[in-house]
């Protein structure tokens, strides 16, 4: 797909007004398909995130599983989750998932952020922190359903996947999907994605076994520009807490598009009160006060 | 002319009393409050020190405070405080002074605040009042109004919000998870619109509204006229005068002398 209109901006977090430009041009919403039942947890993708987004190395902690760190840091955007998960019947299945920011239809980190273009949401589909903005506030934390902006303390300032924006707006494809080995990572249109995405689960539920196969697509927020095929998609939980029903905070929606600007208008009203007052009746002086003009009417 | 230290015949004792007193004495030091023939003081050097720098902290974290809070203003204020994110970073910092700062003020005059018969009375009467009606607020009105307690006590609710939901909102969704951030933001919103609100009223009331009021908190002396004309009592209980008598002699005064 995509040209350059492929960058084309649809939300800016705490922006006032629409995000310049937008609804000019149609666009293609872009998709990234994780396809857990096809990952072996290579981290071939892991290392072109790193390798791609130039990353400085951390050190990691080894905890006795097939993950590289117990969870995604500043410096390091795109996890393979490891779970082990026993069956009804004792079979064990070791589940991998990526884990990376989700780029959500309706992103939580975007309605929470305060600053002014810290947050974009293109409008194809990809949300991307613009960290030369970014107060270093950590609301889109709270905002976010996923656990995934990281804060980084040396500069203040939080990261997070970006799906390669920048080799997106180029027309290439992000930089797991070019790692990855087996095929398990997909990238293209939504509509594409989500109709590959449902033809292997049929797949899966008709020739493997698996009743619950299922695409993980949240409608809670809007649907989002990564999709998992899970084996058993009434559970997403045991995939390293992908939530089942991720939700943003009312406080982020209602709060903050209609009563902060109503509260907002309150507070000037205070002051055009106060203002009134003091043309219509006027001050309170100290008594006595000097006696009225001859004849004048005072209620006048 | 006097230079003298005593205020609002307070009675009550202990701790808070002592520490409170200390700080009045220490600060006498460092200024002094002239009231001249025809004036009461009103306000010690402690008093006013501490007021004006709660009204520097406050507006200090509600300009940076605002700045976060709506998109509107997002560009024009971060500019005066270098920038969003050292308005970020300094805002928490302002906050806690105006907490603290305040804190002292609301042991400082905690005595006089405390909610009276006479209070509930003036409420009663606030709608003359705010509208001219009244000439002079009601005979029982003390040191402070009910309306200035309301504010005092609005501040008070408001710093203790401000202080669990600020410490809250800044160690943020790392330390104490998503949903509390969320709701202490909420809170901390509305009490920082509640307070602003009061503050326009405050300002105006303490300048515009009732000339003569600005100086019991630059110079620390009001002229009797005020005193009788908005704290009858307390003018009472500082003269030992009545203050519709002294009204009247004054308008008395005034009125033989403006006949020629
Ligand atoms: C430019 C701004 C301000 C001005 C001109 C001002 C003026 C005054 C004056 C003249 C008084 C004495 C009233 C009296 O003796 O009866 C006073 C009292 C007081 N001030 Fe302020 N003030 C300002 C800002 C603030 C702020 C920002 C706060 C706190 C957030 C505050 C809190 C108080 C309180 C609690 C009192 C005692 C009760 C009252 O009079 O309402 N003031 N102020
Ligand atoms: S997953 Fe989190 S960080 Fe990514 S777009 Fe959604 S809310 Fe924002
Ligand atoms: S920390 Fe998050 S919410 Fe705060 S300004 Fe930066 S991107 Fe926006």
């Amino acid at each position: 797909m995509a040209d350059r209109k492929a960058l084309q901006a649809e939300m800016i977090s705490g922006h006032s007004g629409p995000a310049p430009g937008h609804g000019m041009q149609r666009d293609l919403e872009v998709c990234k398909l994780v396809d857990t039942t096809t990952c072996i947890g290579c981290k071939a993708c892991e290392v072109a995130c790193a390798e791609w987004n130039d990353l400085p190395f951390s050190p990691t902690t080894f905890d006795n599983t097939y993950q590289t760190m117990p969870e995604t840091r500043w410096n390091f955007w795109n996890l393979i989750k490891f779970n082990e998960h026993q069956n009804p019947d004792g079979t064990i299945q070791w589940l991998m998932r990526k884990d990376q920011c989700m780029h959500c239809a309706d992103p939580g980190c975007l309605a929470a952020c305060p600053a002014d273009g810290a947050i974009v949401k293109y409008a194809n589909g990809i949300v991307d922190f613009n960290q030369e903005n970014c107060i270093g506030c950590e609301f889109c934390v709270s905002g976010c359903p996923f656990n995934i902006p990281r804060f980084n303390p040396a500069t203040k300032r939080v990261y997070k996947c970006t799906l390669c924006s920048d080799r997106v707006g180029e027309g290439l494809e992000p930089a797991c999907i070019k790692a990855c080995p087996t095929g398990c990572l997909k990238f293209g249109t939504k509509d594409d994605m989500k109709f590959i995405a449902e033809e292997r689960t049929k797949q899966l539920r008709d020739n493997f076994g698996w009743k619950n196969a299922g695409v993980y697509d949240p409608q809670s927020v809007g649907g989002t520009h990564v999709i998992y095929v899970l084996h058993d998609a009434t559970d997403p939980e045991r995939y390293g807490n992908l939530p089942s029903n991720p939700q943003i905070p009312w406080s982020y929606t209602v709060w903050k598009w209609l009563f902060k600007p109503v509260l907002g208008t309150f507070a000037l009203f205070g002051f055009l009160g106060v203002v009134l007052h003091y043309v219509t009746s006027g001050p309170r002086r100290t008594q006595p006060e000097p006696p009225a003009k001859d004849g004048a009417n005072v209620n006048v | 002319m006097s230079t003298s230290r005593s205020i609002s015949g307070s009675t009550s004792s202990g701790a808070i009393e002592r520490f409170d007193d200390k700080a009045r004495e220490s600060f006498e030091h460092l200024g002094q409050t002239t009231v001249y023939r025809g004036e009461l003081l009103r306000h010690p050097v402690y008093t006013r020190v501490v007021h004006w720098m709660v009204a520097l902290f406050f507006f200090l974290a509600l300009f940076t405070g605002f700045s976060i809070y709506l998109p509107w203003l997002f560009r024009w204020f971060t500019p005066f405080f270098g920038g969003g994110p050292l308005s970020r970073v300094m805002h928490p910092w302002f906050g806690l002074g105006f907490v603290v700062f305040f804190g002292l003020q609301a042991l400082n005059w905690l005595q006089p605040m405390i909610w009276t018969a006479a209070d509930s009375n003036w409420m009663r009467n606030m709608g003359k009042i705010v509208s001219g009606e009244a000439k002079m607020d009601p005979p029982d009105t003390g040191f402070f109004n009910a309306g200035q307690k309301l504010q005092f006590w609005e501040i008070v609710g408001g710093c203790i919000a401000y202080l669990i939901t600020g410490i809250i909102l800044w160690a943020g969704a790392r330390t104490f998870g998503r949903i509390p951030v969320a709701i202490s933001y909420v809170i901390h919103d509305i009490s920082a619109v509640i307070m602003l609100g009061g503050i326009f009223i405050h300002i105006y009331q303490s300048t515009f509204g009732e000339p003569g009021t600005f100086q019991a908190m630059v110079r620390g002396a009001v002229s009797e006229a005020w005193a009788w004309t908005f704290h009858p009592a307390w003018y009472k209980q500082v003269t030992g005068r009545d203050p519709q008598q002294a009204c009247e002699e004054a308008r008395r005064q005034m009125t033989t002398s403006s006949k020629p």
